[in-house]
């Protein structure tokens, strides 16, 4: 005999369900050993970036410190990373260098999902002359070349880490935008959110409830992979010169290795250890993000 | 029927590439220095020279005046004149055009052949093959091409010597034929290499996720069921279909081409499109940046279009037919 | 000899969360001509069974037992006899969604790839064949030259069941061909696969989840529920006079098409299937059996006679174990 069930409070079900959802993604992420990995290099960068006020002395930096320093010296005890052309240490630059090139790719990714997610969400909601309109101009924004583009803007306005964060995020928030808006119309093409409609239930309602649990997991996995190409822009960006001349990020430094020989005269301590940084934290964030990618897109979870 | 759908594609086309006409106008009109007066700093100028150097560069007259005479000049095949060298810019650029595409189109063929192995990757997921490619495509795509051309410069040119360190030839050189083509070749060994090895990780990832969802489709179950070999199930029936996005992502790459190579033809001192950038940029040479900016665009806009005509004609279910 | 045996067959396929027990000891015995219907709701194993017949599951799968076409064990086959035998011993006529056919290959195309493969038709000859083909099952034969998405459910569905009899198998197994169709389409596609059945002497395995329609296409009906069969006999009877719970409640859930009386009150099955990865004690359908026992939840019952011709898995069934 079936004995009937106690009848739950749909509130409850709803948070059962969440919690049963992010248990299984928390497992799901650690049962993927790369992803793992990248998360805790990724930590080990992000803590290492904040204590370096802590190991190493911002003021070697400066060009008046470094009078008795040797030039060019290659790796040793005293210099882990060696000496640039003006004595300075590779080590302190590096790990300077590392909260600049964090920092603006996690801002620059934070302001290009932004506008990418408010234009896309806007778009694939409201749909009819606003979705078309919103879509033109992402399309052209698509089409202008996004260097260029950044070089032009990063000779108007002044150069600094915000330009620099300015210049990404405005330049690449379309391919956001247009994820988002075919995601927001995929949902609102299902059934029941009709049905909610037709229930009485109002726009804003439906947003929240059925449009923005869809949309939501989709903005997170855009968003820890856009860190790494944000990384790698502002990177091209700081060797072309464009980047904030008083605070060095690691593109910064192989700008500086390329200027000054470092390559023809084999000092290759002066742009290993900035490329290096940049490729494992790329890396990490990239392993990490697609794992994270595949528990929380909805379209994959579909299939 | 398919007739409206190349009108529909090619006037989209035409409509941005409008927009992006008028945006770049503007864009080099907000820029301050692009006066006269900044331009030529320091050199003392009469009234009568600066209107001439205005007239020129098309810097006189109201916006709107202005806005017209680019048009008419672009109509024209005019693109402005250098304010470096006060040659035209479509001459600065068309020099330079060839290199560029000489070695990005170059790179990216190589690169392409991530294709193949993207879509073996794909079709025996998990295998050791699939893990070694994936593993190899995302150290690739997470190496800046400055740090890249940087390690290939100071490993296989000034450490070992076996390449040039920059360069399109031997300077000084007026070799003709075969020789020629040889020596260009070895200049252009190390930055193809860097480009192909900075393109192939995307091609691969694509092509790979392409073919994985193509896995999931029932038809192949009914391939198999067929009778067919699994090579065969692959070839004839997975590749078709996962060889859908792969080619709209090329033929969007192909839009990239011509801007894509600027810091490894900075690095390089390749004489292409990128190193013009980067100089017009430094300088800073506005007719030439406008000019190039336009033909980015352009390039952009035309690969679009072309990525939008072929995936018509390749997937049956896009209006296209 | 049988066209289909399948002896004590067992499937388990390898997920990330364990093994699951999709087909747990199934034993059918086809010969030619013969129809049989197998019938049960979604995840008790059926479509599993379509697949292990050709050895179309995934490589991680364990099968264990024997899968006899035409007296030869299928999973003692070299590669090369598997794909020798695939499609010409027996097809399968899948779904007819949009997904069962290549979306960027003309259908016509699909069919002549069978052809070719099993035969040594030229190409032009095989065109031949499959206009002939087309316009068996009630296409015309310019169709061959439409994508599966310019064809409506009903024509692909035909589509399907060319393609199948293509290489004029002996053995056709049908998968939920008439799932998605609307009644009308359905009815027709019915007809037509009992009229071939019946001109080509085919021997037919019907799948499905509506009981309904298996009683007119089918001489024989076998019902399944978490991977075994439950209820075994002839259609008509069965479906008159099932013996087990599950068949009951199924043959009630479907209106006969026809029938305004059970039309106006189908009765749906409390509860859902069981999880094949956690199957309860005892008897599997004992959570959601109106009749069960005490006995039911600790003995886990087989099928036993249950007349002339038929068998059940019941402890209400008297008959001695099959």
């Amino acid at each position: 005999m079936t004995d009937l069930q106690v009848p739950r409070s749909g509130r409850a079900v709803a948070w059962d369900r969440r919690r049963a959802s992010l248990a299984g993604a928390w497992r799901g992420l650690g049962n993927d050993r790369l992803a793992l990995l990248g998360f805790i290099v990724l930590l080990l960068f992000t803590l290492m970036a904040f204590a370096a006020p802590l190991l190493s002395d911002k003021s070697s930096l400066s060009a008046a410190n470094t009078g008795d320093n040797p030039v060019w010296s290659p790796p040793s005890w005293e210099f882990l990373f060696g000496t640039d052309h003006l004595g300075h240490s590779v080590a302190a630059q590096f790990l300077w260098g590392s909260r600049i090139s964090l920092f603006v790719g996690l801002m620059a990714t934070l302001l290009q999902v932004g506008i990418g997610s408010l234009v896309g969400l806007t778009a694939g909601f409201f749909g009819g002359w606003v979705d078309a309109v919103l879509m033109r101009i992402t399309d052209w924004f698509l089409v202008i070349p996004f260097l260029p583009l950044a070089i032009v803007l990063a000779a108007v306005l002044q150069r600094g880490l915000w330009t620099i964060i300015l210049v990404i995020g405005v330049t690449s928030w379309p391919s956001t935008a247009r994820l988002l808006r075919a995601q927001v119309l995929t949902v609102r093409q299902r059934l029941y959110v009709d049905r909610a409609r037709s229930l009485g239930a109002g726009r804003i309602h439906v947003m929240r409830r059925h449009v923005l649990p869809n949309v939501t997991p989709l903005i997170l996995a855009s968003t820890t992979l856009a860190v790494p190409i944000s990384i790698l822009t502002e990177t091209t960006l700081s060797f072309l010169g464009l980047g904030d001349p008083t605070a060095t990020s690691w593109g910064g430094m192989l700008n500086a290795a390329k200027d000054n020989s470092a390559i023809s005269g084999g000092r290759w301590w002066a742009y290993m250890p900035p490329g290096l940084g940049i490729v494992f934290v790329v890396l990490a964030v990239t392993l990490f993000g697609r794992a994270l990618e595949e528990i929380l897109d909805p379209r994959l979870r579909e299939r | 029927m398919r007739l409206r759908f190349v009108i529909m594609k090619v006037a989209g086309a035409l409509s941005t590439l409008a927009f992006v006409v008028v945006f770049n106008f503007f864009l080099f009109r907000i820029v301050n220095e692009n006066t006269v007066e900044s331009m030529f700093r320091g050199r003392n100028l009469s009234a009568s020279q600066i209107a001439r150097l205005e007239r020129q560069f098309n810097l006189d007259g109201s916006k709107w005046e202005q806005f017209t005479a680019y048009v008419g000049q672009l109509l024209h095949g005019n693109l402005g004149v250098s304010m470096k060298d006060f040659r035209p810019v479509a001459t600065v650029v068309g020099e330079a055009l060839w290199p560029t595409i000489l070695l990005v189109g170059t790179s990216t063929l190589l690169a392409m052949t991530g294709i193949f192995l993207g879509f073996r990757a794909g079709w025996r997921r998990r295998s050791r093959y699939d893990v070694g490619v994936t593993t190899f495509s995302m150290f690739t795509y997470s190496m800046p091409d400055a740090w890249l051309s940087m390690v290939f410069l100071g490993l296989f040119a000034s450490g070992l010597g076996l390449f040039p360190t920059g360069g399109l030839e031997d300077s000084g050189s007026n070799l003709t034929g075969l020789s020629q083509f040889l020596d260009q070749a070895h200049h252009m060994s190390l930055p193809a290499m860097v480009l192909a090895i900075a393109y192939i990780g995307e091609y691969t990832i694509v092509a790979r996720s392409a073919m994985i969802d193509t896995l999931r489709e029932d038809y192949l179950q009914l391939a198999r069921a067929k009778g067919l070999t699994d090579s065969n199930v692959r070839r004839k029936h997975a590749q078709p279909n996962a060889r859908l996005p792969v080619v709209s992502l090329s033929a969007l790459n192909f839009g990239f081409v011509l801007s894509g190579a600027i810091v490894v033809e900075t690095i390089f001192s390749w004489p292409g499109l990128g190193q013009l950038t980067r100089n017009a940029a430094t300088g800073p040479d506005f007719p030439v940046l406008q000019g190039l900016f336009l033909l980015f665009s352009a390039s952009l806009i035309f690969a679009n279009l072309v990525a939008d005509l072929l995936y018509g004609r390749i997937d049956p279910r896009v209006n296209g037919r | 000899m049988s066209v289909l045996e399948l002896q004590d067959l067992c499937v388990t396929y390898r997920t990330d969360g364990g093994p699951v027990p999709a087909v747990r000891g199934v034993n059918l015995t086809m010969n030619a001509g013969e129809t049989v219907g197998l019938a049960g709701e979604s995840g008790c194993g059926k479509s599993t069974i379509a697949s292990a017949v050709l050895r179309l599951l995934p490589k991680s799968t364990k099968v264990s037992g024997k899968v006899l076409l035409d007296g030869e064990d299928v999973y003692a086959m070299n590669p090369g006899r598997l794909r020798a035998v695939r499609w010409t011993s027996a097809a399968i006529v899948f779904q007819g969604a949009l997904q069962s056919l290549n979306p960027v290959r003309r259908v016509g195309q699909q069919i002549e790839e069978a052809i070719l493969l099993h035969s040594t038709q030229t190409p032009a000859t095989a065109r031949v064949r499959v206009g002939e083909l087309l316009e068996r099952v009630g296409l015309p034969a310019a169709r061959a030259e439409r994508y599966p998405h310019e064809l409506s459910g009903g024509q692909r569905q035909r589509v399907l069941i060319a393609l199948a009899l293509s290489c004029e198998p002996k053995l056709l197994i049908a998968d939920e061909p008439t799932t998605a169709l609307d009644v009308m389409v359905q009815a027709q596609v019915l007809a037509l696969l009992e009229e071939l059945q019946r001109e080509h002497g085919l021997s037919l395995l019907f799948i499905t989840h509506d009981l309904s329609v298996l009683t007119h296409t089918c001489q024989r009906l076998a019902v399944m529920y978490a991977g075994r069969i439950v209820e075994e006999g002839g259609s008509k009877e069965v479906f008159a006079d099932p013996q087990h719970p599950y068949s009951r409640a199924l043959a009630a859930a479907f209106p006969t098409i026809g029938d305004p009386l059970s039309r106006m009150n189908p009765q749906g099955l409390a509860g859902d299937p069981p999880d094949p990865s956690a199957l309860p004690s005892g008897c599997p359908f004992a959570p959601r059996c109106a009749v069960a026992v005490a006995e039911c939840s600790t003995l886990d019952v087989t099928l036993r006679h249950a007349g002339p011709g038929r068998s059940a898995a019941c402890v209400h069934v008297d008959g001695p174990d099959v």
